[in-house]
């Protein structure tokens, strides 16, 4: 039902670019690692990948790009079955897979080009360009010949990424691309994968930092003990979090009963806060009410509360290892 | 997206054509290495030393076999090199180059990287045993134009005396000398394919190295024990001596086939094995 000025568009960016069905990777010891997974990404999208350390994450990123075979379950890469179709897809992908591994005896360029002369549909009149504009836009072109013995981690992971862009992609997907960098150089990844994404390659993105997630992911899964307990946009995680009334105080008794009086629940009190659900009730009503009971008041208003929080409530548990 | 394509389409006609890329690269991953750099060194290092210490003992005709006719004439520097060198050397260069191939990349994690490129399991396989084969010929044609220069400079040269003791002309000589370098090379293919399939169940170098290495040993001692005189001609090493058979006038090829037969064997066995490993192995 297109127009007709409007070409149809292109039968692959309509496929979601990765599609698990079932997927499953339990180890020999018995201990599953990943438990029936059905991912969707969506074509164009920044998507989120995100789990505590050991909640399966690295591991359903190597069944994806074929580097482990499922026990059970599928893996459908830019509409093709994987791992049997894994020589026409993956030229197609962009990969970062469990931090950066290079030879360190050599330079980062001569790295580039093994990499991708391992690629048979690699150009390799354009190999050494291509290398180039790739060491340039991860801001190594100054250390393009120094071996990468000599580098930082910093300087490697974004070596591995300069790995992902040697060509232009249809999908990218990286564990942990900012694992090891300094505050700036997470800084332009972050606007490098913003910029990719704005060309219309699809980034999946693994991670552990929710922050992450918040500036550049415009979809969100969430990892934990194997199982895919959440998927959805961004702003839908975000929207389903409901605001919570924050008032900053000494009396906290006061002012916590005062908050209950009027059918405030979920009631909690920190050291200098007291917070809760204020229910379909206006604030300014609170408001009056704690100036009516003498609480002193030092800080007072809605609070939406982070994707961490929601992360928590959605794991029940924060950044720890899962056992 | 439609630039995606677009691009995307212009790569994939130029698909396959591109596949030397990966064999090349290989080639410069060992023979780019200090370590096979000096392992060729120490390997053209060997005909110089016995150059050496058969010209200060100033005798000749003393040693038994190639080594006595050294001083007679350079060209038997080649052959009695490549014959000393044959039993330990060469397979240690072998074992170690051939542990390292796929074992190396696991430990640096850099054979996940090399699958997602991609370059497929089979292909790199098989870009990793062919770069072994031309160090085996490498290794070997270090000796041999080592042994030329030493030789010819340290010695005379002449027409040369064939075992079967007729002679023939110094070309001819350099030319069976030539043959007798690549069919060491050939002799050692069964080990360097011992050395891929070890080198495909580990991670650790190290370990695939002197696990190659101890198989080597233990043929060898099979090959020494009379009791095992049944199995003996399947024994990896048992014919790696015949290359002294291209000295005959004419060349007594009977024995050298066998050999190079028991090598195919094992280099097919041992490739198989290697395939079917890497083939269904989880990558970490």
């Amino acid at each position: 039902m297109t127009t007709p000025q409007e070409p149809p568009p292109p039968a692959a960016s309509a496929a979601p670019p990765i599609v698990t069905r079932g997927l499953t990777k339990r180890f020999r010891g018995g201990q599953v690692a990943v438990d029936t997974v059905d991912l969707e990404v969506p074509a164009g999208s920044v998507f989120g990948f995100l789990g505590p350390n050991g909640s399966g994450k690295t591991t359903t990123i190597r069944m994806l790009l074929g580097l482990i075979a499922p026990t059970s379950g599928s893996v459908e890469l830019l509409g093709e079955s994987m791992p049997k179709a894994q020589l026409k897809v993956l030229p197609r992908v962009g990969a970062l897979v469990e931090g950066p591994a290079f030879y360190p005896f050599w330079s980062g360029q001569a790295n580039l080009l093994r990499f991708d002369a391992a690629d048979r549909t690699a150009d390799p009149r354009t190999r050494k360009a291509r290398a180039a504009e790739a060491l340039e836009r991860v801001g190594l072109s100054n250390a393009a010949g120094k071996k990468v013995r000599a580098y930082s981690l910093g300087m490697r992971q974004r070596l591995a990424i300069a790995v992902a862009l040697m060509q232009r992609r249809d999908l990218l997907v990286l564990d942990e691309p900012t694992n090891g960098l300094d505050p700036q150089g997470t800084r332009e990844v972050r606007n490098l994968i913003r910029e990719l994404a704005s060309d219309g390659t699809t980034v999946f993105t693994s991670t552990h930092l929710l922050a992450e997630v918040e500036q550049v992911c415009t979809h969100a899964a969430v990892m934990s003990r194997g199982k895919l307990v959440r998927q959805s946009t961004v702003a839908d995680l975000r929207a389903e979090l409901r605001p919570r009334l924050v008032v900053r105080t000494p009396d906290l008794a006061q002012a916590a009963e005062t908050l209950k009086g009027l059918g405030a629940t979920d009631l909690k009190t920190t050291e200098e806060t007291v917070e809760g659900d204020s229910g379909d009730l206006p604030i300014d009503k609170f408001a009056a009410a704690l100036v009516a009971a003498d609480v002193r008041i030092h800080g007072f208003g809605l609070e939406r509360p982070s994707l961490e929080e929601a992360f928590v409530a959605l794991t029940g548990e924060g950044f720890d290892v899962a056992e | 997206m439609s630039l995606s394509s677009t691009v995307d389409g212009g790569r994939r006609l130029t698909a396959g054509r591109h596949t030397l890329g990966l064999f090349r690269s290989e080639l410069r991953l060992v023979f780019g290495r200090a370590r096979t750099q000096a392992g060729l060194g120490v390997l053209a290092a060997v005909p110089l030393l016995i150059g050496i210490a058969i010209k200060l003992s100033g005798s000749d005709g003393d040693a038994e076999g190639f080594l006595g006719q050294v001083a007679g004439n350079g060209l038997f520097l080649i052959v009695a090199s490549l014959g000393l060198s044959l039993p330990f050397f060469l397979p240690t260069a072998v074992t170690v180059i051939s542990g390292e191939s796929l074992a190396g990349e696991a430990s640096l994690g850099t054979l996940r990287t090399m699958l997602t490129a991609p370059a497929g399991r089979s292909r790199l396989l098989a870009a990793k045993m062919v770069a072994l084969a031309v160090f085996c010929l490498a290794a070997t044609m270090t000796i041999w134009i080592s042994g030329l220069i030493v030789g010819f400079i340290l010695f005379p040269v002449g027409d040369v005396l064939l075992l079967s003791g007729t002679t023939v002309s110094l070309g001819e000589g350099l030319l069976r000398a030539l043959l007798i370098a690549i069919v060491i090379s050939l002799s050692l293919l069964g080990l360097a394919g011992i050395g891929l399939f070890v080198s495909s169940l580990t991670s650790t170098p190290l370990a695939a190295m002197a696990a190659t290495f101890g198989a080597f040993i233990v043929l060898g001692i099979m090959t020494a024990i009379p009791q095992l005189h049944a199995i003996h001609p399947w024994l990896l090493i048992y014919r790696w001596q015949s290359f002294a058979d291209l000295l005959r006038d004419p060349p007594y090829w009977h024995e050298i086939a066998r050999n190079l037969l028991v090598q195919g064997a094992y280099l097919v066995v041992f490739y198989t094995a290697a395939w079917a490993r890497l083939t269904s192995r989880d990558i970490t």
